[in-house]
């Protein structure tokens, strides 16, 4: 959805830069081949590469405001920079378990998350498939979910901690609860909207349970569950940061939260670009698994 | 068994319930279908040759009357009667030998092994003239080559009768000429039983033995049957300019232009 709000007025303008071109490349017809190839890489520049950079620099602008404004509590661009140099210059370092490099924090986050989301894909997405195909099941969990999903996974951090006794599988536990709604709900849709052509083909060929589930729902519902995991993985590591703030341990939300009790607001700032990063990644990465999944629909 | 009564529909009624209560689709409908006849179901859109069609495939059962073929009642979709569908309805994740191997699995995978089921596949999609397409994914090919993929998947599983819905309706003029003489050669070779839908009335008559028209619904019915008496091997250029093809195709105009063309189906 976001990315497609973000290309839409770049292939416009694109598409307006190609019409005015073919209508300005007219009444100069001695400019030779050279001067419209030096305009196609301007246009680039201007339309590809600038407003990224714009957009960045007015970020870093407001956060230098900020920054002078709050006589430097906030510290600024500059200031964070060289920090961050310094951090990532050596990440992997363990000086005892309150204080570990910003890689292990990381890696121990993405692990939770791994952990929880796994649990909660092996769950959701069979339960998904039912949910979807039979209408009882539907009927039976709709409630459920519909009462339970609005809850803050957080809400339910005290749950894990009591039934779990520990920090680390609680968070886990919160991670399961978040990531598995997304799941349940996307293949029980993307089961529903599988085009009924194709379970007419499946009833007039005849094909057992086990065909139409491996070659018509499972192909036809895996865009719609991709989505769930792209939901279910963007969310989890939303989640994540809030709950290890409660926990403790390793992990970059309790990085955030100790920084903040040593008053290390340079690092907060850093962990700040640092979760972006790494949920920017996911998400492009899932993206790309779910673009190579997608096939032609049949139309009607 | 009865060849010349190899599918047999009596009285049958098809009503769904809608929010406004029953409609009823079709009604007193009574036919029969000989061995190896082409039969097509023609009238203007909303007339239920479609759910005619499903009935048969048994895809949807009758609210009355009892629909047999080769003596035994319809009683769900099975393999003897394959369906084409209008819009092909491919999976677009199998290979077109894969789309079609999946049928033939199912048919005959009990009784044969794998390069002899593999070797149905192939001659299917020989027989249709995709030998080239084996491999490739139905978003590859045109739209006259995915339906010549579904023909192929129907005739593969070697069906006691090939249902056609609008088979042609979504090609081009040009695609569907070809793609109708080359049904009518395949037909002419496996003797196939066939009942077709169609809303084209040269189609109708060009491939057809019988022609059976449908009067408007709601509560549609048999109109009219006319038996197309012309010689096999047909030639579309040929026919053209022949008496009795005009002839024909002159009793079906005048039977849904003006007999049937002025009642406009209530809203």
């Amino acid at each position: 959805m976001v990315s497609a709000v973000f290309h839409s007025p770049l292939e416009q303008a694109r598409a307006d830069v190609a019409a005015s071109r073919s209508t300005t490349a007219a009444p100069i017809p001695t400019s030779p081949r050279s001067g419209s190839m030096l305009r196609g890489v301007l246009n680039y520049t201007v339309l590809k590469v600038l407003p990224p950079l714009a957009g960045l620099a007015l970020l870093v602008l407001l956060w230098q405001i900020t920054s002078i404004k709050t006589a430097g509590s906030i510290p600024t661009p500059a200031e964070t920079w060289v920090q961050a140099l310094q951090i990532f210059s050596d990440p992997f370092y363990r000086n005892g378990p309150n204080d570990q490099g910003i890689g292990w924090n990381v890696l121990a986050s993405l692990q939770r998350v791994a952990v929880g989301f796994g649990l909660a894909a092996l769950v959701g997405i069979p339960a998904g498939f039912a949910i979807g195909r039979f209408a009882f099941l539907g009927r039976m969990f709709n409630p459920l979910i519909s009462l339970l999903r609005p809850v803050s996974p957080l809400a339910w951090l005290p749950i894990g901690l009591l039934v779990f006794k520990g920090a680390n599988p609680a968070a886990i536990w919160t991670i399961f609860i978040c990531s598995i709604w997304p799941m349940v709900i996307n293949t029980a849709v993307g089961v529903q909207r599988v085009p009924s052509d194709y379970m007419n083909v499946a009833k007039v060929l005849n094909l057992s349970e086990w065909k139409i589930l491996t070659k018509i729902l499972f192909p036809a519902v895996l865009p719609y569950m991709l989505t769930g995991v792209r939901l279910a993985v963007s969310t989890a590591w939303l989640v994540i940061v809030a709950a290890e703030m409660l926990t403790g341990g390793v992990g970059v939300g309790f990085w955030v939260w100790d920084e903040w009790n040593n008053l290390n607001v340079k690092n907060i700032v850093i962990a700040i670009f640092v979760i972006g990063i790494v949920g920017l990644v996911l998400e492009f990465a899932l993206i790309k698994l779910a673009t190579a999944f997608t096939f032609e629909e049949v139309k009607s | 068994m009865n060849d010349s009564k190899f599918i047999q529909i009596q009285g049958v009624e098809q009503a769904f319930k809608t929010p406004k209560g029953r409609f009823v689709a079709l009604q007193g409908i009574d036919l029969t279908v000989a061995k190896g006849e082409f039969v097509a179901l023609i009238g203007h859109s909303g007339c239920g040759k479609s759910t005619l069609l499903n009935l048969i495939a048994g895809l949807t059962r009758p609210t009355q009357g009892t629909l047999l073929c080769a003596n035994r009642e319809i009683a769900g979709p099975g393999p003897d009667r394959a369906m084409v569908f209008q819009n092909h309805s491919l999976l677009p994740w199998l290979t077109c030998f894969e789309n079609i191997y999946l049928g033939v699995e199912r048919v005959f995978g009990r009784t044969e092994k794998k390069p002899q089921l593999q070797q149905r596949t192939d001659d299917a999609l020989a027989l249709v003239g995709l030998t080239h397409a084996t491999h490739k994914r139905p978003g590859e090919i045109s739209g006259g080559m995915k339906q010549r993929v579904g023909i192929a998947r129907a005739l593969a599983m070697e069906p006691k009768v090939l249902l056609m819905d609008e088979p042609f309706g979504a090609l081009d003029a040009l695609t569907r000429a070809k793609l109708q003489d080359e049904l009518l050669a395949i037909v002419q070779k496996t003797q196939s039983t066939v009942v077709m839908v169609t809303h084209d009335v040269d189609e109708a008559v060009l491939l057809s033995d019988k022609i059976v028209m449908m009067t408007n619904g709601p509560a549609a019915t048999i109109g009219e049957v006319l038996s197309v008496k012309l010689p096999c091997p047909r030639n579309r250029v040929e026919l053209a300019e022949d008496r009795h093809y005009v002839m024909y195709r002159k009793a079906v105009i005048d039977f849904l232009y003006t007999r049937q063309g002025h009642v406009e189906k209530a809203a």
